[in-house]
């Protein structure tokens, strides 16, 4: 039971109750109806309503004294005849709309119980048209019509009932209240049973509907602007006017109120008005009307006034006017309460206003809009499309209609291609939730069924890559003017630069920029850009590690793109598909980026990534995209072959996270699984080799491959939760980025391969996958074991023992990080590991928590790292 | 004991089901512990039947026999769930 209304009598209550649950039923039995079965039962319904479309007029008219007999059976047509054009060929009933290209299917679900209200304006027309809704979308209606409508609604659902029962709707789907008060509408806008509340009614009747705390479907108040433009057809921008405004006695409430005219045309217009049968009050007329059909306190419309014809309106005020009058038209100098006739006015009186510009016309119109016809209504006559654009653009309105007469041509259907409705929505300015002409679609629940769509992926590397020793060579065959070179002083030192010199075409220009070997700053990044125009490069050869590689990708980005914004260009991406800056295709220059790599790790040379360092705000941006990337690659060990122990080491194991985190990423494809565990492979066979023996030119040379190998991997599948505790844990203790990668990784293969305790959503990913991953890396490395645990923990001790070879520590406390300085560290380096984007890629999301323990373990020892055992999960 | 009810609901013919149903209603009388009704047949149900079904429930749970729904299919058991009715009867996949 709904809360009991004490004025309501426990017999009404029993008679609401009745009606409430005759619907309930009818609703539940209707929900196993098919589309052909409602179809079945709608259309002979429409050919009811038409057959009684004047009958159903004459009762209207006879009962509330509104409005014109031709109209009203014309408007019981529209009702049945045009919405049934629209709807009959629509599905409502299953699957309603498709979108096979997006994985996406919408399926009907009836609504229920629908209480509806119904005007005095158009009473006939509305039952007819919500029976109609009603019986296509499977839901059973519940009618309270205006109290001085009722009878003429009645018979509407008396005919629409008996035709729709006749042809198999179920028993009680339409009932109407026998007379009722607003208790009556009270209580049953409350009772749980009813779904929805679809109110075309007065504000009052749609604030009732709003306030009950159900859905609702309401109208608004309209005030409609009319803006008759100079270069509108103004012969037929009168008689459109004259139909409309005059169609059932002005009753539509999107029917024209106010006229705005320009001042070129406004007496021609005038004159167009009178000859075919307009009234133009004079000044002392348009006063007296003014008072007379206005009420004075409120501002708004006599009721008595509402339907009624010109001529009877014109003696009840006292104006003189022809007999077959059919307007009166009274002109205004502006809008407001000053101005009483530019409220709407629901009869054959019509407000005209003279606009001295487009610019005046719009704020009049504007002004007509907000004096109560907010979200409504509003037309504009016009063949300025720049008039029109701007009219549809400043006015708030549901339905702009362009040329064409308001009431007809907002009921959709006939002079344009709107859906044809008895109910505007008003949006919010009218204080409603839609702006649509109401149809079937609002009488259901749409649910959508969305089938899981794989992202597309990609697999992205520089067009050339030349390798293995004196691979450098092939600088001879590129072509250019004027070629910058970026190295850095090391380099020039060891006589590598001079190796690159060598190879380079006599013909061409060569300039060498030396930067410092760090991350490179916006400030040595514009001395490269100064240099490149200085000499209008076209070729730019970066010799070096990471960090020249990496400044020279952002020099050609900013000689190529001199506008490009390196800070907006940071900004943070989830995907890269979707993120937010577009990085500039549009150049000044073009130059060729040649990257010639000097150590085995970052893989920089064929990567989509750049490092820059803001030391004025103590932080580093990374550049990603895939513009950065080098045009060629040389990936020579003969420049490797010195490289210090300790940075063949750093880098090794750098290029060995790369492999392993993009191995188990959740972007990981056949395409990276290909690089990455070829990868891992070459490291834990010739790591050891490069380091104990580093003139040996096979390990040199396969290692140079394996970062450049798993650089391709990382490129296009991304790394993991290790770089993000490495690039936290580096940057706050000074540790170089190899060794702090060195520090996490075996407990981080320990915890991938651990049940997540939080999965990461990918769409691609169809099941948790990195255990498994990890299994075949260990098969691939020979390291045996016949379960998944075991192969992962086998990983796991073959990885702790390359690091113990390669003499990596191994702790974090072995590096002389006291317990309580690293306790004191850890809330800044969780909340830097979560900042980075490194994890987004992880296989299972990290929980701070887990970062926190992640952390520790590191600090106590890679002894200690295992896979936490889970049966169900690593069974082979 | 059981009554089925083995003709399926026609179009427009909503009278076998209910008829069934009024059977039963009869039939509570004989019934002590338990009444199983067999709507593996029944493709529809409409409000006469309903109306049946809702007297049948009252009826059974003031004798205390215990009504069980065998089978009834997904369209007539929302039906059930939307008239709030499903509870009252026990009902069997």
């Amino acid at each position: 039971m709904t809360e009991n209304i004490p004025s309501l009598s426990e017999e009404r209550i029993s008679y609401l109750e009745g009606l409430v649950s005759k619907a309930r039923t009818a609703a539940a039995v209707f929900t196993q109806y098919t589309q052909e079965d409602v179809d079945r039962i709608v259309k002979p319904m429409v050919l009811a309503g038409l057959a009684q479309a004047q009958y159903l007029a004459s009762l209207a008219i006879e009962e509330t004294k509104l409005g014109v007999l031709e109209d009203k059976a014309i408007k019981n047509m529209v009702a049945t005849e045009f919405v049934y054009n629209y709807v009959k060929d629509k599905p409502t009933v299953g699957v309603i709309r498709e979108f096979p290209e997006r994985g996406l299917v919408e399926v009907a679900e009836p609504i229920g119980v629908i209480f509806s209200l119904t005007p005095i304006t158009n009473p006939t027309s509305t039952v007819l048209f919500k029976c109609i809704m009603a019986i296509k979308t499977r839901n059973a209606v519940i009618f309270s019509p205006h109290p001085s409508a009722w009878k003429c609604c009645h018979e509407a659902v008396r005919i629409m009932y008996e035709t729709a029962l006749k042809c198999g709707a179920p028993e009680g789907v339409f009932t109407c209240l026998e007379s009722h008060t607003l208790q009556d509408n009270a209580y049953l806008m409350r009772h749980k049973d009813v779904g929805l509340i679809d109110a075309t009614g007065g504000p009052g009747a749609v604030k009732a509907a709003y306030s009950s705390g159900k859905p609702a479907l309401g109208v608004g108040p309209g005030n409609t602007p009319v803006y008759l433009e100079k270069t509108a057809d103004l012969d037929m921008a009168v008689v459109d006017i004259i139909t409309s405004k005059t169609f059932d006695n002005g009753t539509i409430c999107a029917s024209e109120q106010t006229v705005v005219i320009d001042d070129e045309i406004y007496d021609v217009v005038l004159k167009k008005f009178a000859e075919l049968g307009a009234h133009i009050c004079n000044e002392k007329e348009t006063e007296l009307l003014g008072r007379t059909v206005i009420d004075p306190n409120t501002g708004f419309m006599q009721p008595m006034a509402v339907g009624q014809k010109a001529t009877r309106i014109a003696r009840f005020v006292g104006i003189p006017v022809k007999p077959k009058t059919k307007l009166l038209i009274a002109p205004i100098a502006g809008v407001g309460r000053e101005y009483p006739l530019s409220a709407e006015k629901l009869f054959p009186v019509l407000a005209v206003c003279r606009a001295k510009s487009v610019d005046h016309a719009l704020k009049l119109c504007v002004d007509v809009n907000h004096a109560g016809g907010l979200g409504h209504t509003a037309v504009v006559f016009s063949s300025n499309e720049e008039v029109v654009r701007k009219f549809s653009e400043v006015i708030n309105a549901g339905r702009i209609i362009v040329n064409s007469p308001g009431s007809i041509g907002a009921l959709g259907g006939v002079y344009n291609d709107m859906v044809p409705t008895f109910s505007f929505g008003c949006g919010t300015g009218g204080g409603n939730s839609t702006t649509d002409n109401v149809n079937v679609y609002h009488y259901l629940n749409i649910k959508r069924v969305a089938r899981r769509t794989q992202a597309h992926m990609w697999f992205r590397v520089p067009n050339q890559i030349y390798f293995n020793m004196n691979a450098v060579e092939n600088l001879r065959q590129f072509q250019s003017r004027s070629t910058l070179i970026v190295t850095n002083p090391a380099l020039e030192q060891f006589g590598h630069l001079d190796i690159v010199r060598r190879q380079i075409p006599s013909q061409t220009a060569v300039r060498v920029l030396v930067i410092p070997d760090a991350e490179p700053e916006v400030k040595v990044v514009m001395q490269g850009v100064e240099a490149l125009e200085s000499i209008k490069a076209d070729q730019i050869v970066a010799l070096g590690g990471g960090s020249v590689i990496d400044a020279a990708k952002i020099m050609k980005l900013k000689y190529e793109s001199p506008d490009a914004d390196l800070e907006e260009l940071a900004a943070p991406f989830l995907d890269l598909r979707k993120r937010v800056v577009q990085y500039p295709t549009e150049k000044v220059n073009r130059a060729r980026l040649i990257a010639i790599s000097t150590t085995s790790g970052t893989g920089s040379e064929v990567t989509p990534f750049a490092v820059l360092s803001d030391k004025d705000r103590g932080r580093k941006v990374t550049l990603a995209d895939y513009s950065l990337a080098p045009d060629v690659a040389i990936v020579d060990p003969q420049f490797v072959m010195s490289m210090p122990k300790g940075l063949t080491v750093d880098t090794g194991i750098d290029c060995m996270t790369h492999a392993l985190e993009a191995a188990v990423s959740i972007y990981a494809s056949p395409y990276t699984d290909s690089n990455a565990m070829q990868a891992i492979r070459l490291v834990f066979k010739y790591l050891p080799i490069a380091v104990e023996n580093p003139r040996d030119e096979e390990a040199r040379s396969m290692m140079h491959n394996a970062a450049c190998i798993a650089a391709i991997a990382f490129s296009n599948a991304s790394v993991g939760v290790n770089h993000a505790l490495a690039h936290a844990f580096g940057a706050r203790f000074g540790v170089p980025h190899g060794k702090a990668n060195a520090l996490m990784l075996p407990h981080v293969i320990a915890y991938n391969a651990s049940v997540p305790t939080k999965f990461m959503p990918s769409p691609n990913q169809r099941a948790y996958v990195a255990h498994k991953k990890y299994a075949t890396i260990a098969d691939l490395l020979g390291l045996g074991g016949h379960t998944i645990e075991e192969k992962v923990n086998n990983l796991v001790a073959a990885t702790q023992q390359l690091l113990d070879q390669l003499g990596v520590p191994g702790s974090i406390a072995e590096l002389g990080i006291s317990k309580e300085d690293f306790e004191r560290a850890i809330p800044d380096l969780v909340k830097n590991a979560f900042d980075d984007p490194s994890w987004r890629s992880n296989p299972r999301m990290p929980l701070v928590s887990e970062l926190v323990e992640l952390f520790w373990s590191a600090y106590h020892g890679r002894s200690l790292a295992k896979v936490a055992s889970a049966s169900h999960q690593h069974s082979a | 004991m059981t009554m089925a009810t083995n003709a399926a609901w026609l179009e427009r013919n909503t009278t076998s089901v209910t008829h069934m149903l009024q059977d039963a209603v009869q039939k509570l009388d004989d019934a002590e512990n338990e009444l199983v009704l067999d709507f593996s047949s029944i493709t529809r149900i409409d409000a006469s039947a309903l109306k049946v079904l809702e007297e049948l429930a009252t009826k059974a749970e003031a004798k205390h026999v215990s009504l069980v729904l065998r089978n009834p299919n997904v369209n007539v058991y929302k039906v059930l769930k939307l008239m709030r009715l499903s509870h009252r009867f026990s009902v069997q996949p």
